[in-house]
């Protein structure tokens, strides 16, 4: 078992598959020679050479459309997008060719691409480095869409998600990278394609993925100390959604919370929470509460970011608020 | 063929238990017989039928509780053609039985008849079922079945007052801790609660009517000081010339004038449905009676402004007996369509009402007291009453608020014509 970075478990998780297999080529902006935006891929290029660690020019259309091309030669691609936001360059490519083109081919050609990027906010980037835009990829049928949430994911889902023949988006928020771990070896039976219970919990179940769920394991620690026990479910995978994980979470727990940095409006909480409603109703205690990004471009300013996002205490608040009776003890002062 | 469905009986109904069926399949029924015994928070109502016809099936048991709007039995009609009247048409008391013909227009149906352009409403206006719907959990009112737990007799906990399932479950371990929950819980015995839990759930059925008024109607609010010397005097003139037991009491008059003064400002004999106000062409006077033990009632006095005096100091002593018995008539707790409220017995000199939805006014009447009073020009003692209203701003202006009160005052100056 080692302790190591999330970013380092990135690198080792791209070196490993260097490695195993020749057909697998990594293509981005400064992926070889400045060793990735954010270091993920330092040393590759000396290691692999230049042939297998591409530097790309600037324009998202052409390398992600290059690495569906070369998918579709035979080769295994992983393309790196340095952020969510610039991905949009290449939406035209990834939506309409990279997620269609085993379906209109009848199954005669696959794309087996991985699509690397950050997403998130938190770091003062402003508007165009920040929105956590995964609900757009996850709403296109044809696409996999993975979010690494922990350090042992970072490591083992790339992986996984090269060994699939559909093209899959893998998801890495940008705060996470410097998060520390313990790894074990890759666990018997690794499935990226299933969420995690991260905390048990009996009274309420907090549905997340990526970046938020520290900050829900955070306010479940916060909300333990009041009485509350929370369940933690990392989706991992946003598409296809595991909704059986969460289902079968709300009907023991009976209370919902749904945490995603995604703006509320249309997002992957408003789809949880209808799954829920659809499949769960009569399971329901409360009303399904979701903590979701301000409805505006993430702003510059460091405290109206903060208060943008959600934060722990948000997502305390908003789990007293569905659990019933326990409220106000929380609020009383406790006499022990 | 006609349903008889569960009737609502005020804006505060949410259900009824059947307690008893009074009719039989294959008997005949005339407009106006009482079917069927409910059991509401109000106490038991005799409830009558307003399809003439043989009755066919009895769909829901005695012992059983339904919501509003529940296909009680079926009715097979007898000369006319089939028609399901969903709410008792509130003209006529219901003992008259006479044969003239009856506009039917129930509170919260609009009667076919009128030309009014109101669309066929369901068994109850959509404002009317939003605030008996009771706040509880889907898993929540799921346990409850499952427990036998009545929901509306949960208080709630969660967000809201919402009935949470800890609540349901809280409250099955309390019944169970009750040796007569078993009795409740079982079918064919008839779920009577006791005094104290009827009067707890008639509390919360006012609270949940007086908070939905409060939170919704805009009130406004007027008061005139009337002078009574006239009416008091010609009232004693009466009262010597008869038997004690058909005198008046100066209360009836004050009822015949609000309801005849409703032809000044008729848009406050009315029903708000929610988004608009549905004016009522007859005037059934509802007054409000309150109840040993705590709790009133709201009961209409049939066509108010068109019967006699002393037929209305009849039937509102009628009611004031029934009502405090606990036995009342389902059209007698639907058809009010104004609230006509005195707490003059009280001593008090004025009462400023909360108005009883779907209604849209409310006239109150204080004590009658002795007061220097200038007629004239010269000062002199004359027996006085405040008369105040609220009224709903949404449907009138103060103005004619103010026409209202002034022909209440108008009218009490000639109790002859009364």
């Amino acid at each position: 078992m080692t302790r190591i970075t999330y970013r380092e478990a990135v690198r080792q998780g791209l070196r490993e598959a260097l490695a195993a297999d020749d057909r697998v080529v990594l293509v981005g902006e400064d992926v070889g020679r400045y060793g990735g935006a954010y270091a993920c891929s330092k040393g590759l290029l000396d290691e692999f050479g230049a042939e297998r660690v591409r530097d790309a020019p600037l324009s998202e259309a052409a390398f992600v459309g290059a690495g569906i091309g070369a998918a579709l030669a035979g080769l295994l691609p992983i393309v790196e997008i340095m952020t969510v936001n610039f991905s949009l360059l290449a939406l035209d490519q990834i939506v309409n060719n990279a997620a269609t083109l085993r379906h209109m081919s009848g199954g005669q050609m696959s794309v087996p691409l991985v699509i690397r990027m950050a997403t998130g906010a938190g770091r003062q980037v402003a508007a165009q480095h920040s929105h956590s835009l995964e609900v757009w990829y996850a709403h296109v049928p044809g696409l996999k869409v993975l979010a690494a949430a922990t350090v042992a994911d970072a490591r083992w889902m790339l992986a996984a998600a090269l060994a699939d023949p559909n093209p899959v988006i893998l998801f890495e928020h940008a705060l996470l990278y410097p998060v520390e771990d313990d790894v074990d070896a890759r666990p018997a039976g690794f499935d990226p394609w299933h969420a995690a219970i991260r905390r048990p919990g009996r009274d309420a179940t907090i549905v997340t993925y990526g970046g938020s769920l520290p900050k829900c394991l955070a306010a479940a620690e916060t909300l333990a100390g009041e009485g509350i026990d929370a369940e933690v479910v990392d989706l991992r995978c946003l598409r296809p959604l595991d909704v059986g994980c969460v289902l079968e979470s709300v009907a023991r727990t009976h209370r919902a919370v749904v945490v995603d940095e995604g703006w509320k409006t249309c997002g992957l909480g408003a789809e949880i929470s209808a799954t829920i409603a659809e499949e769960r109703l009569y399971e329901l205690d409360a009303p399904v509460a979701r903590v979701c990004t301000a409805e505006a471009p993430i702003p510059y300013a460091q405290h109206l970011e903060t208060a943008a996002l959600p934060s722990a205490a948000r997502i305390a608040a908003a789990v007293r608020d569905v659990v019933p009776g326990k409220t106000a003890a929380a609020a009383a002062p406790r006499a022990e | 063929m006609a349903e008889f469905r569960m009737p609502t009986l005020g804006a505060d109904m949410q259900a009824g238990t059947v307690v008893a069926w009074l009719k039989k399949p294959g008997d005949v029924l005339r407009r106006g017989d009482t079917l069927a015994e409910v059991d509401t928070e109000k106490g038991v109502i005799d409830v009558e039928v307003f399809t003439a016809g043989v009755l066919e099936a009895i769909v829901v048991p005695v012992g059983a509780k339904v919501p509003v709007g529940t296909v009680m039995a079926t009715i097979r009609a007898g000369a006319e053609p089939a028609a399901a009247l969903p709410l008792p048409p509130p003209r006529g008391l219901p003992e008259t039985g006479e044969e003239r013909p009856v506009p039917p227009a129930a509170p919260a149906t609009p009667a076919p008849a009128t030309p009014a352009p109101i669309p066929p409403a369901p068994i109850y206006a959509p404002g009317l079922a939003a605030a008996v719907r009771l706040k509880i959990s889907p898993a929540a009112r799921r346990r409850a079945r499952e427990l036998g737990v009545d929901p509306a007799a949960v208080t709630g906990t969660g967000r809201g007052g919402a009935i949470t399932l800890v609540d349901v479950e809280q409250a099955a371990a309390r019944a169970a801790a009750a040796p007569r929950a078993a009795a409740i819980a079982a079918p064919p015995s008839v779920p009577m609660p006791p005094p104290a839990d009827r009067q707890e759930r008639m509390r919360r059925t006012i609270a949940a009517a007086m908070a939905r008024s409060k939170r919704e109607i805009p009130h406004y609010y007027l008061a005139t000081t009337i002078d009574l010397g006239r009416a008091m005097a010609w009232l004693a003139d009466r009262n010597a010339a008869v038997p004690v037991a058909e005198r008046l009491l100066p209360g009836v008059l004050l009822l015949k004038a609000a309801a005849l003064a409703v032809r000044e400002a008729p848009e406050l004999n009315a029903v708000w449905d929610g988004e608009r106000v549905v004016l009522r062409e007859t005037v059934h006077a509802g007054v409000a009676i309150a109840l040993r033990g705590g709790g009133l009632v709201i009961l209409a006095v049939h066509d108010t402004a068109t019967r006699p005096l002393a037929e209305l100091m009849t039937t509102v002593c009628e009611l004031t007996v029934r009502a405090r018995a606990g036995r009342m008539k389902s059209s007698e707790l639907a058809d009010s369509t104004l609230t006509v409220t005195s707490l003059g017995d009280r001593g008090v000199e004025a009462v400023y009402g909360v108005i009883y939805p779907p209604q849209v006014a409310i006239v109150g009447f204080g004590r009658i007291t002795d007061r220097p009073w200038v007629v004239n020009g010269g000062l002199c003692v004359r027996p006085v009453v405040t008369a105040t209203l609220a009224a709903d701003h949404r449907v009138s202006d103060g103005h004619r608020g103010g026409l209202f009160l002034d022909a209440v005052d108008r009218l009490l100056q000639e109790p002859e014509k009364l």
